[in-house]
């Protein structure tokens, strides 16, 4: 679950998050919307200690987080939670698409090399890569790229997982395969067997965010400004 | 002789005391006895004394080239040289004086044998120790084969008594065998065309010595000893043999001829099987010292250019520096600070001053290459590890740094192969690498075509696979 407190966040005198209050509870699905600028990609990022925030307090799969610079062993902790996928993927291009998903728990976490390989196996399985996993980054297409952030971000097992616009950065014929892969990883988190995946989707497509979330969040000028739940799910 | 009415005259200013040098109180003034010999020679002849300076082991070459007409500085009349320049009579007598750590036993030629002996390259005295098969250390300078000398870098240093009395004999721990272990004579050379200039030399130089004037400038200098005694006797030598004379060390007038090396032909001689043997040898010193240089520059590189890039203010501050001060001064002045310049503190040999000499330098270089490349990386790869929980030991380690080694590669190539040529500069620190050997042997074949381009051929053998295994390994890695 992530609870954000009176959340505030400047770039030189600059307000981004002009105080934030919200909550998402553990297994469900919110979605930010708000045009660019308003501080959707920033609030993300405070949220795994990728930035750090002048004011407030937030808590983020059982861990606190305080304003200023934050200690590298709980960040280490949480970041074994909290997993991120980014707009523009950033896979490590010089890794083969299996070691991209199995660097973190063999380096981070101590894994064994082949208990991480299996795993990864299963989670590229799930986003319909395994035929993929000794090809090199520069070899795949972007949604093919995005699927593997997403493998790579679960690997680790996480509780939280922030994705900033995972579909923007992709041409519109290629958005399909990656929102069917969320869809997917969302199903996971609403089925009673799932571990309690919480999603925060930051995302411009209005439709997915509809079809996925539980929650709606629209920011503007660095605050919450309307919270819209979409109907109950079939 | 010019139509001007000078006499062009070539010598080296560099470590020149007492011959030529620059006076230590005004500065630009050229003083020294063999430039009081020109200008009474000048004199004689009625025209000009003008100094060329020019690199003493090259003054033969310039002198053939027309640079000046006459080399005047500290030139010893060797059959070799006899052969291929006009020699003048000898205007100056003297002995090869040897130079040991108080308590040495070694005072005579024959026990060198197999000793680490030091002396400076193209003299008569190196010729001496070859042929006593002595291991030879060439030095570049007349003060540094002392200094080795004192700290046991080599047994003994054997050089004309007037650098052994200014640079050696004098020196704490260190003494001179009293006895000349040889005894030649400076002649003034110059081109065998000039022929009427070589006379009129001669008449000149017989007019000072009748007249007293050389021996008044040498008593000047406080050259004149019994050695000069000989210079009247010794006329304008007709046969090349009688040039330098071996001093036994039971009786020092006896005249034995010097059994040089080199058999005097005039005409140009080939490369032998063994002086080949001796590039190849050149050619592996060369390798042998790039590969360790690089070997530590490249670590040492990366560590300093994380430094920068990634380190705290201290370590950034420390980098910066080590890099701004390797950078900004010459490898050249390294390589004598390291060798010469600390070797009260630290004692490196030739090879471990060489080899670290040139890594230290090339870090610096190596430093900014990682700097570069590292930067030139997207933020977003160090973001996405530390985001998976990676430390940032472990983010630079698995993600950073093969990335930007990557990156770096074409310029890595690019230095090394640039260290590869650079290393030639650990001859001023005694390592005969490919290039010193290349001088050496093109001095003693008199030709330096043959041996240059067989030197620029090594070379290239060994830079040409380097760049094309660099262009093999970034297609391998940025694939097709």
């Amino acid at each position: 679950m992530i609870r954000i407190t009176r959340l505030r966040k400047a770039f030189a005198g600059h307000s981004v998050l002009a105080g934030i209050d919200a909550t998402v509870e553990e297994g469900k699905i919110v979605a930010l919307l708000g045009a660019s600028g308003s501080g959707k990609s920033t609030l993300l990022r405070c949220l795994n200690g990728l930035e750090t925030f002048d004011a407030g307090a937030l808590e983020v799969a059982g861990f606190a987080l305080q304003p200023g610079a934050h200690d590298p062993r709980t960040l280490h902790a949480l970041r074994a939670k909290v997993g991120m996928v980014f707009q523009e993927f950033h896979l490590f291009s010089h890794l083969s698409v299996l070691d991209n998903v199995t660097l973190a728990p063999r380096v981070a976490r101590g894994t064994a090399r082949a208990r991480a390989e299996a795993h990864a196996r299963e989670l590229l399985a799930e986003v319909g890569l395994s035929e993929r996993a000794n090809a090199m980054p520069r070899q795949l297409s972007g949604g093919q790229k995005q699927r593997v952030a997403i493998a790579r971000a679960l690997a680790q097992g996480v509780n939280v997982l922030l994705l900033d616009e995972p579909t923007s950065a992709l041409d519109p014929e290629l958005r399909e395969e990656v929102r069917e892969v969320l869809r997917r990883v969302a199903r996971g988190a609403h089925s009673t067997s799932g571990a309690g995946l919480t999603i925060l989707l930051v995302t411009h497509e209005h439709a997915l965010a509809h079809e996925l979330a539980d929650e709606i969040w629209t920011l503007s000028a660095g605050k919450i400004e309307g919270v819209l739940r979409p109907g109950a799910r079939p | 002789m010019r139509a001007s009415g000078e006499l062009g005259w070539g010598a080296d200013l560099q470590g020149g005391e007492p011959y030529v040098y620059e006076s230590p109180t005004q500065p630009g003034v050229i003083i020294g006895f063999e430039v009081d010999i020109a200008d009474a020679l000048a004199r004689e002849l009625g025209v000009r004394a003008k100094f060329h300076q020019n690199d003493w082991s090259n003054l033969v070459p310039s002198l053939e080239r027309g640079d000046f007409d006459v080399a005047l500085n500290g030139l010893e009349d060797t059959p070799a040289r006899r052969a291929r320049l006009r020699l003048s009579r000898p205007y100056f007598v003297y002995g090869e004086t040897l130079a040991v750590r108080a308590g040495s036993p070694l005072h005579a030629l024959a026990q060198l044998r197999g000793r680490r002996i030091g002396t400076l390259n193209q003299t008569v005295a190196q010729d001496l120790l070859q042929a006593q098969h002595a291991e030879v250390v060439l030095y570049e300078g007349q003060q540094e084969p002392y200094m080795d000398l004192a700290h046991g870098r080599v047994e003994g240093v054997l050089l004309d008594h007037v650098i052994a009395d200014r640079y050696g004999c004098a020196q704490p721990g260190l003494q001179c065998v009293k006895q000349d272990l040889a005894r030649g004579t400076y002649v003034i050379g110059m081109r065998p065309a000039d022929v009427d200039l070589a006379t009129r030399v001669d008449a000149a130089l017989s007019r000072l010595i009748e007249n007293g004037e050389l021996r008044r400038i040498l008593e000047h200098w406080r050259l004149w000893d019994a050695r000069q005694e000989e210079l009247g006797a010794r006329a304008p030598v007709a046969a090349p043999s009688a040039s330098a004379t071996v001093v036994p060390s039971t009786a020092a007038s006896a005249n034995t001829s010097v059994s040089s090396t080199e058999p005097a032909a005039a005409s140009a001689r080939s490369l032998s099987a063994a002086q080949l043997w001796l590039f190849v040898q050149g050619a592996l010193i060369t390798i042998l010292i790039s590969v360790c240089a690089f070997g530590l520059a490249l670590p040492l590189g990366v560590l300093l250019a994380v430094a920068r890039s990634h380190g705290g203010r201290v370590s950034r501050a420390l980098a910066t520096a080590y890099v701004e001060l390797f950078r900004g001064t010459p490898v050249l002045l390294q390589l004598y600070v390291l060798y010469y310049g600390l070797s009260s503190v630290v004692r490196f040999g030739p090879l471990q001053a060489a080899v670290l000499g040139l890594g230290l330098n090339y870090a610096a270089y190596e430093a900014e290459v990682h700097r570069g490349a590292l930067a030139a990386l997207p933020r977003g790869q160090a973001e996405a590890a530390s985001s998976l929980g990676l430390s940032r030991f472990q983010v630079l380690r698995h993600v950073l740094l093969p990335q930007s080694l990557r990156i770096a590669l074409p310029a890595l190539t690019n230095d090394f192969v640039a260290l590869l040529k650079d290393s030639s500069l650990v001859s001023v620190i005694t390592v005969v690498e490919l290039t010193k050997r290349m001088t050496i042997v093109a001095v003693e074949l008199r030709d330096w075509v043959v041996p240059g381009l067989l030197c620029a051929s090594m070379y290239f053998a060994m830079s040409f696979p380097l760049s094309r295994l660099s262009l093999w390994l970034e297609r391998r890695y940025q694939g097709a």
